[in-house]
């Protein structure tokens, strides 16, 4: 067994709580499972797993509303049913949220199917001006925590991208 | 019953019982905003089929504060799910009020899936939600609206009435509401 030097998934979950995240929405990845189970099992967070990405953007929306610090955990197969939630919801009114993504479908990818979202995903972040960051998980933290920061001061969607090199501790 | 009418019963009983009223896109929003406005009302502009999904967030996140959610027949049916997720995860503090008038009122009255026998009623109860309730006129929602129920189908009229559109910004609609719906130590900081 390989014992990584840092755990990606715990990395982001430090990330997170620095950040001071209270409240998460979530569809799965199998890259995710450890950092689901991170949270599901911190009694400070409330995590909802909802039925599509986009009820979480709304799901968020009112959390945040409410004063809570919300973040969206999904795989970038996802992005694509969540767009006009980002714009007309969030975007329109000026409201944060942390997007942490599996971005799925680049090098090593098992899943033919994950290729065309694989490939589209900086794409569709960049034409609805949405930030997106990248980290290696030495940086993972500090990233995350960036991330809602930038989010919160700007009123906006921020998201971290995570590859499967990420997820593979590089 | 008028949809508007429903509408009206809802803001009252919202104002009645200091809760926040999350309210769906279109012409529901702007006859809300013509019969009763308040700080405490989100008027959604976009994001359709998100007014539930707010509501719920909302709801959670504030449990001590009542969440009435406006909604429609159309705006249901397209984002189903959520009542999946408001049977497992929806405090006592929210409540879903669905105004079923069959039709796509505010691009032109083009018929639902309701319109042809699809029961929401019914769905939202085989999603697992228990305390729902049905009602066609407006003293039986009246009624439902103080009762302890987590969603209520209302059947309503076809049409719009004649409201204007709403003459407050994005930005504005959200600042108001924040200050009401944000837990007091927070409502000082702006984004935070």
């Amino acid at each position: 067994m390989i014992v990584c030097t840092m755990n990606p998934s715990l990395a982001v979950y430090q990330g997170m709580k620095r950040a001071g995240i209270d409240f998460v929405a979530s569809v799965p990845c199998v890259n995710l499972q450890e950092l689901l189970i991170l949270i599901g099992s911190d009694p400070e967070i409330i995590h909802l797993p909802v039925t599509r990405e986009e009820e979480g953007v709304g799901i968020c929306a009112g959390a945040w509303m409410g004063g809570r610090r919300a973040a969206l955990l999904m795989q970038n197969s996802g992005l694509g049913n969540c767009i006009n939630a980002l714009a007309s919801l969030d975007m329109l009114y000026g409201i944060p949220l942390l997007m942490i993504i599996s971005h799925r479908g680049g090098v090593g990818e098992p899943i033919v199917a994950q290729v065309p979202m694989g490939r589209l995903t900086v794409p569709l972040l960049d034409a609805i001006s949405i930030l997106h960051l990248e980290p290696q998980p030495a940086k993972a933290e500090e990233t995350v925590c960036e991330a809602w920061s930038s989010a919160a001061a700007d009123g906006r969607p921020v998201a971290v991208l995570l590859d499967l090199q990420f997820w593979r501790g590089k | 019953m008028k949809r508007i009418e429903a509408i009206a019963l809802a803001a009252e009983a919202a104002q009645a019982q200091s809760a926040l009223l999350i309210s769906n896109i279109g012409y529901p929003s702007r006859e809300l905003f013509s019969v009763r406005d308040r700080p405490e009302n989100f008027y959604m502009l976009g994001s359709m089929g998100l007014a539930s999904s707010i509501g719920l967030g909302l709801a959670l996140a504030r449990p001590e504060r009542k969440v009435m959610v406006l909604d429609g027949d159309g705006s249901v049916l397209m984002n189903l799910g959520t009542l999946a997720s408001i049977a497992n995860y929806a405090p006592e503090n929210f409540k879903l009020v669905i105004l079923d008038n069959c039709c796509y009122g505010s691009t032109g009255s083009q018929p639902t899936c309701t319109s042809l026998g699809t029961d929401l009623y019914a769905l939202a109860r085989a999603a697992g939600i228990e305390k729902v309730v049905q009602v066609d006129r407006a003293e039986e929602l009246a009624m439902a609206l103080t009762e302890e129920c987590t969603v209520i189908a209302a059947k309503v009229e076809e049409g719009n009435a004649a409201v204007p559109i709403i003459s407050l910004s994005p930005e504005e609609i959200l600042e108001r509401f924040k200050r009401c719906a944000q837990p007091a130590h927070l409502s000082g900081k702006s984004r935070l």
